[in-house]
């Protein structure tokens, strides 16, 4: 982080780093096979790995024609998933629709949370505190979802009735938090899970993020009078934004591709719910996971080709991620 | 506007690590008051005391008085928030907010208090950036990032921010150590003219800075590596640099120390 | 000037009021006392809402108290770590419940009987049983997929590094080594799956291996990347000075400085994998026996067996038993993992100067 520019100082010069020009040439003098058989191997493990996703996304697109070739629904559209049948028909739009809105349900509970107990650790906790803290919270973030899923159907939601029963009665009127008394295994449930799932990842990266914050951006702020709160505001948040946007694609990436955890908690039917509470739905991952002990070879591949669907979403949240971050480097303090 | 800076045996700790003893020293309204010593001797952890910053590093705390004129700066109830408004820091490294524009960064301090009309600020943003003598190099990109200054610009725009809120006592922790010459020159030049405004304490490792911008010189020393750093003697600079009455003081000016 | 009269309305610049230290503790108990009250005489009964409305007098009293008596800017100040507080308390509900509940019924029937035997004449009502053919399957795949995933993913992150500068391919492959850190383990499953069909393969053991490692090489040359990257330049010359060819200068001079930290990425990486259960149901599909051998016929894995025990079990509580043991022995797996990573992390970390 050398924030002393160019033209203007008396600082030493950096020790000169070896640009790739110059460490070439040991590269150039290959002639010995030990050094063209090394950088072939290495050279061709990464290949090896441009060439597998290529084939991930062939294979994929491959076996998803021949499923959409026969489908008499439409595949964006049609809201029934009946592939063992003649003539079969089936679509992803309660697949797409769920896995949205649960994946922004968890976003929204999960962001705020995590950022907050990220700022806890490293500006509000006592510091004795701070690394047992976090250390838990890193371990945490290692427990396989599926253990997340058991613990999900069976502790987290017969606890929630108390609050799908509050929901109801209180804003049941907007429609979205309407209850018709069902099974708490609904949209929100999903996404209150995925919540609790993603929010030691996303708060173990944001911590990272804020630590990183220089001490002297934030001894300005102090410097100039300002309360924590203030501090924070002024030199924490803007420096780590970028971080924490990118610690939040990371938790959205898990929550789009989640499965046991959405699998084990989901009663899933195949309409699209107006209210978050009623249950029913389901995401890509789930209606995979769920639907793929009875299919048939062509019921298999039309799930693969939902499952097509769900990497390009993952694609394009990962893609819009990186041009986020991009736009942002520029601003985020990592000057010269 | 100026205030009087008392201290009375002020000691400074690391957790139990005592990194400075016993220092009481008076420091003069509008007058250009300068520390000079050995590294370690504490020079700089007593500047931090000045504005409570010292107790922001992890394990930090202070024993002893600073009276900013009838007031201990650790007197109970005293909200080192509020002390930080009366003594503004200018640090080592220039550190405007990276995120936030010229103008948004002279504004920061006036901000956090309370809401100012637009034409307000900007009439004290340019009065601030005038008086770092920065106005003119950068009237025309206020609203560029404030890190994309040159280091000479960007310490000028860190002493803008820090007088735009008109803190009382000005402390600078070698401002011009990450500096090429011709900008050091152009923060002396500063000193020069705001020590009509503002109480100056600055720390320097350059004794020729010393000499040049400052009416008082003190002088801080270490017994040995791990010891607590001390104050030697605190005079007039001219006196301090012509005719010390410590021996130490001489042969650390004079170029005849470790 | 004419700022500083804005700014200073008490009489003491710098002695503003304060509350006491107390006072967020009593502001605490007196709005929890209020909450509750309100509650009883509104006839409020969930256990939430009294929750929800001491947490909101809570703040509103805090920043109308505060506010005050110290001023707007102490009150939002304060507000903010009311809130701090409030978020690591609340996240810190569930994250101990799933911890507990793990521990607490996993210790049930998580004995030496359970660890040594399998499913294989026991019904799912039925207690007894174990996970002892989840154990071999879950070791089996999981250790071929480190086989293929651990030796690419660290030699294109050689590549990468010390090769690939800023190269076209070297360019490439940073980017699809991103988008596969992105890729969900189900579509990982799918493809593997996809290839199954064409061939006409039933399901096997070392069908899952392929798919975790393919989740697991991204994670492997991303921590590699950064292992490599800490080396410092001057080993690399000083080798290089000496006459060293690269490749050995590679392998004896920069991988052995990283062994530490690309051991730790290794592992955490396993860690990761272990746990992951979509493409074991769709590829090693589970199997109730022993099967020692993983290229062919079904095998069963941890996470596949507590999805089992849980989903086909109809609510038995024996089932339920063995998910919780099942659960618990794949954490401790997990976390022993973890924990020797670190380990060696620490123990590896390239000494300081001091």
């Amino acid at each position: 982080m050398d924030i002393t520019t160019h033209n203007t100082t008396d600082a030493p010069p950096p020790t000169p780093q070896p640009t790739e020009a110059e460490r070439k040439p040991a590269a150039r003098g290959a002639t010995r096979a030990g050094d063209r058989i090394f950088l072939g191997l290495s050279r061709g493990s990464g290949i090896l790995l441009l060439v597998i996703m290529a084939a991930i996304a062939v294979f994929l697109t491959y076996r998803a024609t021949l499923a959409i070739s026969k489908d008499h629904g439409n595949f964006l559209t049609t809201l029934e998933w009946n592939t063992g049948v003649q003539p079969p028909s089936f679509g992803i739009a309660v697949l797409a629709y769920g896995t949205v809105i649960s994946s922004i349900i968890a976003m929204v509970l999960a962001v705020p949370i995590a950022v907050a107990i990220a700022l806890f650790l490293t500006h509000y906790a006592p510091r004795r505190l701070r690394g047992p803290i976090a250390y838990v919270i890193d371990l945490l973030a290692a427990v396989p979802s599926i253990v997340y899923g058991l613990w999900g159907a069976l502790v987290l939601v017969p606890h929630l009735n108390g609050l799908f029963g509050w929901l109801n009665d209180y804003l049941g009127w907007t429609g979205i938090f309407s209850w018709e008394e069902t099974a708490p295994r609904s949209m929100l449930t999903v996404g209150i899970l995925l919540a609790i799932m993603i929010l030691p990842v996303i708060t173990n990266v944001s911590r990272e993020v804020f630590r990183q914050v220089p001490q002297m951006h934030e001894e300005a702020a102090l410097a100039l009078g300002a309360t924590r709160w203030e501090v924070i505001r002024m030199a924490v948040l803007p420096f780590g934004r970028s971080g924490v946007i990118s610690a939040s694609m990371l938790g959205l990436g898990r929550a789009l591709g989640e499965t046991m955890a959405v699998a084990t908690v989901l009663s899933p039917d195949f309409l699209i719910h107006a209210s978050l509470l009623n249950t029913g739905g389901g995401t890509f991952a789930q209606n995979i996971a769920s639907k793929f002990g009875e299919a048939n070879e062509f019921g298999r591949d039309a799930l693969i080709a939902s499952g097509l669907v769900l990497f390009v979403i993952t694609l394009l949240v990962n893609g819009a991620a990186r041009m986020i971050i991009a736009r942002r480097a520029e601003y985020s303090g990592a000057n010269a | 506007m100026a205030k009087r800076i008392d201290v009375s045996g002020l000691s400074a700790y690391y957790g139990s690590f005592r990194a400075i003893e016993d220092i009481s020293m008076t420091i003069e309204p509008r007058t250009v008051t300068a520390f000079i010593g050995p590294s370690g001797c504490g020079k700089s952890t007593f500047l931090r005391t000045l504005n409570r910053m010292h107790e922001v590093t992890s394990g930090g705390r202070v024993e002893g008085k600073v009276m900013l004129d009838d007031e201990n700066l650790y007197g109970a109830g005293v909200d080192p928030v509020a002390v930080r408004r009366e003594v503004g820091m200018v640090f080592q490294r220039p550190n405007p907010f990276p995120t936030m524009s010229v103008f948004e960064n002279v504004a920061a301090g006036l901000r956090l208090n309370g809401s100012y009309k637009k034409s307000a600020l900007e009439d004290i943003v340019e009065k601030s950036l005038r008086g770092a003598n920065l106005w003119n190099e950068v009237k025309d990109r206020l609203n560029k990032p404030g890190s994309g200054l040159s280091g000479g610009q960007q310490q000028r725009l860190c002493i803008a921010r820090a007088i735009a809120v008109e803190p009382k006592v000005l402390l600078m922790d070698e401002p011009c150590s990450a500096l090429d010459p011709i900008s050091t020159l152009a923060i002396e030049d500063l000193i020069g003219e705001l020590k009509d405004r503002f109480t100056i304490v600055i720390v320097t490792h350059n004794m020729q800075q010393a000499a040049r911008v400052s009416d008082r010189t003190a002088f801080f020393n270490l017994a040995a590596v791990g010891q607590p750093g001390k104050l030697i003697e605190i005079d007039d600079t001219e006196r301090i640099f012509s005719n010390p009455s410590v021996q130490a003081t001489e042969d650390y000016i004079s170029g005849r120390f470790g | 000037m004419s700022n500083a009269a804005i700014v200073d309305k008490r009489p003491s610049a710098l002695r503003g009021a304060s509350m006491p230290k107390w006072s967020p503790w009593a502001i605490a108990a007196g709005s929890v006392a209020v909450a509750i009250g309100i509650s009883l005489v509104a006839g409020f009964d969930s256990k939430i809402q009294w929750g929800l409305l001491s947490g909101l007098i809570f703040l509103i009293a805090t920043y109308g108290i505060a506010a005050r008596v110290e001023g707007r800017r102490q009150a939002k100040d304060r507000i903010a770590t009311g809130l701090v507080w409030v978020a690591f308390l609340v996240a810190l509900i569930p994250l101990l419940s799933l911890v507990w509940t793990t521990v607490s019924r996993g210790v049930k029937v998580l004995d030496i009987y359970f660890l040594t035997h399998s499913m294989g004449i026991v019904a799912d009502a039925q207690p007894g049983g174990g996970v002892y053919h989840a154990i071999i399957g879950s070791l089996e795949q999981v250790g071929l997929a480190t086989i293929i995933a651990a030796p690419i993913g660290i030699l294109t992150a050689v590549y990468l590094v010390e090769y690939g500068g800023r190269g076209r391919l070297a360019r490439a492959v940073t980017f699809f080594v991103d988008v596969m850190t992105g890729v969900p383990s189900i579509v990982a499953g799918l493809f593997i799956l996809s290839l199954m069909l064409i061939f006409e393969m039933e399901p096997f053991g070392f069908a899952g291996s392929l798919a975790l490692a393919i989740l697991m090489m991204p994670v492997v040359v991303r921590s590699t990347e950064e292992m490599l990257k800490l080396v410092p330049n001057e080993l690399r010359e000083a080798s290089l000075a000496l006459g060293v060819p690269k490749w050995r200068t590679i392998l004896k001079v920069v991988l052995p400085t990283s062994i530490g930290g690309i051991t730790t990425g290794v592992m955490l990486a396993i860690a990761r994998i272990a746990g992951e259960t979509a493409p074991v149901l769709l590829l090693v599909f589970g199997n109730r026996f022993i099967n020692n051998n993983p290229f062919e016929g079904a095998q069963q894995s941890l996470p596949l067996y507590i999805y089992q025990q849980y989903s086909q079990s109809a609510g038995e509580n024996t089932a339920y038993d063995r998910a919780w043991a099942a659960s618990l022995t794949l954490i401790a797996f997990v976390m022993i993992l973890n924990l020797v990573a670190r380990g060696i992390a620490r123990w590896k970390a390239p000494k300081s100067g001091r």
